[in-house]
C-alpha cells in the first residue's frame, strides 16, 4: 500500500509577539505543533533570554557562579556582558533583591536598576519579580512604569496579584507573563481573567510553571503539550499567547546540578552535568512547545541555539 | 489499515446465532472495529477471516524484541502520539556505536563501561541498553573481531550489528545469533540476501531507506521474504528530519494504521557535539523513537538521558509511589531518629539518599499520600496532622522506639502543634526543608 504522509493543518495558530525597541526579538508565530515545518509554518526561533539579578548571584550553583565572576556584582555590568560576549538576544532580569526575606530593596531601588540596565543595552529586557505575591505588585507596577514604552516583557502576574501587574503592564505597553501552577484549566483560567481586563490577549505569555529534569519535568512537558493542542487543534484563543519555560532557576538547584563527583562518581562530572541538566531540560520544553526560555550557562544556551538551528 | 465495523460484518458468518453475546453478527463486528470485544468469541469464523481480521487487530505498532536473557529489550506496541493520552509503553534504548575501525582494547574499554552503566534512580535500574557494532571497515574480518572483542567484555548487551554487506551480516551474526541481536543493514540494493540472514539466524532486521516512501516499500518487500520483526531507519539524520520522520510515522501507525510503518524506529544522534547530541538524542527520546545510537556515553550525558526517558514514559495519572511503611535505614536502635514523608516515589529516594549519606541509623515513615509530594499532598489534603496521627498509632511504631519523637519535613512546619495533640505523649519536631538539610540536622543531634 503507497505511503501517503499523514499531515494535519490546524485551525488555531499561536500569536507572533514582538518585543524591545532598538533590537527586537521576535518569538511565537507557528500554525503547527513545535517545529512542525513540513505541515506549517515556523516563521521564528524559540528566543532564549540570558537570566540575571539585582544582587550578586551568591547562592547559585558554583558551575554558573563562576562563569560571570568579575560582572555579576553588578546588573549594568552583567548584562553587557551577557550581551556583548555572549551575544545575547534578549536579557531576563530578575529583582530578587526586593524579596523580603533577600535584601527587601524598595521599588525605588528596583526602578533605578531597571533604568540603568535598560539604558546600558539595546537587546530587550523581562523584567521579573522576587516572586513574593505582596511585594511583586508594588514592585512590578513601579518598574512598568519606569520602563514605559520599552516593550519589555513583565512578570510574573499570578492568581493573587495579576490585577494590579497586569493593568501596569497594559498602561506602560509592555508584554505580560500570566504564571499559574501546572494545570491546563488553572493556565486558561488566569489568562482569561487578565483579558477580562481589557488586557491584548496577544501581548500575554503564558508560564504554566516550570520544573526542572527528573523534578517533576513530566508535569510541566505534558500541560505544556496539552496547552499547545488546545490552541492549535480546537483553535483556543486563550491558549494562543507563546509559553514561557523558565528553566535556569528550577535546573540549578536541583542536586544533579550541584553534587560533587568526589561525592557520587557514578553522577560523572559536575560542570558537564550540570550544563547538560540545563540543556536538556530546556530541549525537552522546546519539544513539549515553549516558545520563550530563560536559562544561565552559556554553554547550556549555545548547544540549545545549536539544536534549534538543526530543528529549523 | 484498520477496518470498519462493516467491512468486519462482511467476514463474519452471518448467522446472527447470539454464540457471542452480541444480538446479531453486526453488532459484534461494531464492537470489534471499536476494539471492545475479541474475535475468539465467535466460534464460527473461517480460518480466513480469522487470518485477515488478526492482521488488522495486531498492535499498531509491532512488539520486537531483541537481545536474550534479563537484559533484552522490547520495543513498539506503543498506542498513543501524546503521553498524557496514556502511559508509553516500551522505554526508548540507548545504544552506543562502537567502530570496528577501532583498536580492540578501545573496543573493550567501552564495552566495559557499558557493563558498568548501571545507575539507580527512584528505584529503578536504568543503563545504556545495547551496543551497535558498525562495520565502518568494510572488512569482514575485522568486523567479527570487532563482535568478539565486544562480548569478550560486555557479554549479555544486546547488540546491534550495523553491516550492508550480506558477508560480513553472515558472518557476524552467526557467531552471536543466540543473542538475538538486531542485523542493521537491510536496504535497498541487499534486501534478499539480508532478509535470508535474519529469517535463518531468527533475528529482528533493521531496515533503511531514503525517505519514508522507499522506507515502507522495503518493509513491504521484506515482509513478504518472510521477516516480520523490523527495525525501521528512513534515512533522517538533523533534528529537523528527525522530527519530521518520527512524528510521520508514528502517526501513520496509530491513526492510520499503516502497517508498513508500524515497526520500532531506529534513530541515529551521533554528533562530535556530546552536549548537542543529547538534545538529539532527547528529541528521539521524546518523539517516538525505539533506539537512539549515540557514539559516547560519558557518565553526566548518560545520567540526564536515563532521567528524560523515566520522566517521559512514566504513568501520567499514577505517580510512581513507593509502599506505605516504616522503612528502617542502616540498623536503627530504640532510640535513633524516627522521621515522616510521603510515598511519591521522588521524595522517598530524594530523603532516603540523604538520610543514608548522614550515617544516622534512623526509622522512616512513609505514608500513603496516593504518590503526591509532601507540599502537594499536603495542600491536596492528604499529609494532614490527623492522618498522620493515624498512621502513626495504627503503624505499631510505639513498641519498637523509646523517644516518643516525630521528625517532620520542614516545610510542613505548621502541622507540628496539631500533630501534637492528636498523639498524645509525643513530642514533634520539626526538620529542615530541603532534603540535602537532612545530614547536618541528624548529625547535629547525634
Ligand atoms: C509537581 C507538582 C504537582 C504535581 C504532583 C506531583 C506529585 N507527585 O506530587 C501536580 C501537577 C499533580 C500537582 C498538583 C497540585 N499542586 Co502541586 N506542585 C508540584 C511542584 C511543581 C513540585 C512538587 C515536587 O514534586 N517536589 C519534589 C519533591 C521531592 O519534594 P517534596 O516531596 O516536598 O520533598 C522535599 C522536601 O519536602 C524534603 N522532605 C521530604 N520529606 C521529608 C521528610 C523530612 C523528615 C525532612 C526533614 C525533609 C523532607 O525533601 C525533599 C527534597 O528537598 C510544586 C512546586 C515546587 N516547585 O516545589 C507544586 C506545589 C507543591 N503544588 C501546590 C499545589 C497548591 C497543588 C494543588 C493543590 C493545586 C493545583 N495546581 O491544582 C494540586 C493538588 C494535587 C491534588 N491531587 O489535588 C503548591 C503547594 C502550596 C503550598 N505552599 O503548600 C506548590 C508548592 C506550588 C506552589 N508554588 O504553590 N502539583
Ligand atoms: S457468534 Fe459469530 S456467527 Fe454468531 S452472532 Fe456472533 S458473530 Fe455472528
Amino acid at each position: 500500500m503507497a505511503f501517503v504522509a499523514p499531515k494535519e493543518t490546524y485551525p488555531g495558530k499561536v500569536f507572533q509577539v514582538g518585543i524591545g525597541t532598538d533590537k527586537q526579538a521576535v518569538f511565537g508565530g507557528e500554525n503547527v505543533l513545535t517545529f512542525h515545518s513540513f505541515e506549517g509554518n515556523v516563521p521564528n526561533r524559540a528566543l532564549v533570554a540570558y537570566e540575571i539579578q539585582d544582587i550578586p548571584p551568591d547562592d547559585w550553583s558554583e558551575t554558573v557562579r563562576k562563569v560571570y565572576e568579575g560582572v555579576s556584582g553588578d546588573p549594568v555590568t552583567w548584562a553587557k556582558y551577557c550581551q556583548d560576549t555572549l551575544k545575547a538576544r534578549a536579557i531576563a532580569l530578575r529583582l530578587l533583591g526586593t524579596h523580603p526575606d533577600r535584601e527587601n530593596r524598595s521599588a525605588e531601588d528596583a526602578i533605578k536598576t531597571v533604568k540603568d540596565v535598560l539604558s546600558a543595552i539595546q537587546v530587550p529586557l523581562i523584567v521579573l519579580g522576587s516572586n513574593h505575591v505582596e511585594k511583586d505588585s508594588s514592585v512590578l507596577v513601579a518598574v512598568s512604569e519606569a520602563a514605559k514604552d520599552k516593550n519589555c516583557i513583565i512578570g510574573k502576574a499570578q492568581e493573587a496579584n495579576y490585577k494590579t501587574i497586569a493593568a501596569a503592564a497594559m498602561a506602560n505597553n509592555h508584554k505580560l507573563i500570566a504564571m499559574s501552577e501546572l494545570d491546563i484549566n488553572l493556565s486558561k483560567q488566569l489568562n482569561i481573567l487578565v483579558t477580562q481586563m481589557g488586557f491584548d490577549k496577544e501581548r500575554l505569555i503564558t508560564d504554566p510553571m516550570c520544573s526542572a529534569l527528573g523534578y517533576g519535568l513530566e508535569y510541566t512537558y505534558s500541560v505544556m503539550e496539552r496547552i499547545r493542542l488546545a490552541a492549535l487543534t480546537q483553535n483556543d484563543t486563550t491558549m494562543q499567547p507563546p509559553m514561557l519555560g523558565d528553566v535556569g532557576m528550577y535546573v540549578w538547584k536541583v542536586k544533579e546540578t550541584q553534587a560533587s563527583e568526589a561525592d557520587l562518581p557514578h553522577w560523572g562530572t559536575l560542570e558537564e552535568r550540570g550544563i547538560a541538566w540545563e540543556t536538556v531540560t530546556a530541549g525537552a520544553l522546546i519539544m513539549a512547545g515553549a516558545e520563550l526560555l530563560i536559562m544561565r550557562h552559556p554553554k547550556a544556551v549555545e548547544a540549545v541555539e545549536k539544536f534549534v538551528d538543526e530543528l529549523m | 489499515m484498520a477496518l470498519t465495523g462493516v467491512e468486519i460484518f462482511k467476514l463474519l458468518p452471518k448467522t446472527n446465532c447470539k454464540k457471542c453475546g452480541h444480538p446479531t453478527c453486526l453488532a459484534f463486528a461494531m464492537k470489534l472495529a471499536q476494539r471492545q470485544a475479541s474475535l475468539d468469541a465467535c466460534p464460527d469464523v473461517s480460518e480466513e477471516a480469522k487470518k485477515i481480521l488478526g492482521e488488522a487487530s495486531a498492535p499498531p505498532i509491532r512488539p520486537v524484541v531483541f537481545g536474550a536473557g534479563s537484559k533484552s529489550v522490547k520495543m513498539g506496541e506503543e498506542t498513543v502520539l501524546f503521553r498524557h493520552e496514556k502511559k508509553f509503553v516500551n522505554p526508548c534504548a540507548i545504544a552506543v556505536e562502537v567502530k570496528d575501525t577501532m583498536d580492540d582494547s578501545e573496543i573493550q574499554k567501552l564495552a566495559d563501561s557499558v557493563m558498568h552503566s548501571e545507575i539507580d534512580r527512584v528505584g529503578q535500574k536504568l543503563r545504556v541498553d545495547a551496543i551497535l557494532v558498525n562495520n565502518a571497515s568494510n572488512d569482514a574480518a575485522r568486523f567479527e573481531n570487532a563482535v568478539k572483542a565486544v562480548i569478550s567484555k560486555a557479554p549479555d548487551v544486546a547488540l546491534i550489528l550495523a553491516t550492508n554487506n550480506p558477508s560480513a551480516a553472515e558472518a557476524a551474526v552467526k557467531l552471536v545469533a543466540d543473542k538475538k541481536p538486531i542485523l542493521y543493514g537491510a536496504d535497498d540494493s541487499n534486501a534478499e540476501a539480508m532478509a535470508g540472514i535474519a529469517k535463518t539466524h531468527k533475528v529482528p532486521l533493521g531496515v533503511t531507506a531514503k525517505g519514508l516512501d522507499a522506507l515502507s516499500a522495503l518493509t513491504e518487500k521484506i515482509k513478504a521474504l518472510g521477516v516480520e520483526d523490523l527495525v525501521i531507519d528512513s534515512g533522517a539524520r538533523s533534528a529537523k528530519e528527525i522530527l519530521e520522520a518520527n512524528t510521520l510515522t508514528r502517526r501513520a501507525a496509530i491513526k492510520k494504521n499503516f502497517k508498513s510503518l508500524g515497526y520500532p524506529v531506529i534513530t541515529f544522534a551521533q554528533r562530535d557535539d556530546h552536549m548537542l547530541e543529547a538534545l538529539v538524542a532527547m528529541l528521539g527520546i521524546a518523539k517516538y523513537s525505539s533506539i537512539v545510537v549515540v557514539s559516547s556515553i560519558e557518565k553526566w550525558k548518560n545520567l540526564a538521558l536515563f532521567t528524560l526517558r523515566q520522566n517521559i514514559y512514566t504513568d501520567p495519572q499514577v505517580p510512581m509511589q513507593v509502599e506505605q511503611k516504616i522503612y528502617k535505614i542502616g540498623e536503627p536502635a530504640a532510640d535513633s531518629p524516627f522521621m515522616i514523608t510521603t510515598n511519591f516515589s521522588l521524595t522517598y529516594f530524594i530523603v532516603s539518599g540523604e538520610v543514608e549519606n548522614s550515617k544516622v541509623p534512623c526509622r522512616l515513615a512513609v505514608m500513603d499520600s496516593e504518590g503526591l509530594s509532601v507540599l502537594t499532598a499536603w495542600a491536596a489534603g492528604k499529609f494532614t496532622a490527623s492522618k498522620i496521627a493515624q498512621f502513626i498509632q495504627e503503624s505499631g511504631i510505639e513498641n519498637e522506639i523509646r523517644k516518643k519523637e516525630l521528625i517532620i519535613p520542614g516545610y510542613v512546619a505548621i502541622l507540628s502543634g496539631a500533630i501534637e495533640d492528636k498523639l498524645p505523649g509525643w513530642k514533634v519536631t520539626v526538620g529542615p526543608r530541603e532534603a540535602n538539610g537532612i545530614p547536618a540536622f541528624l548529625k547535629s543531634r547525634a
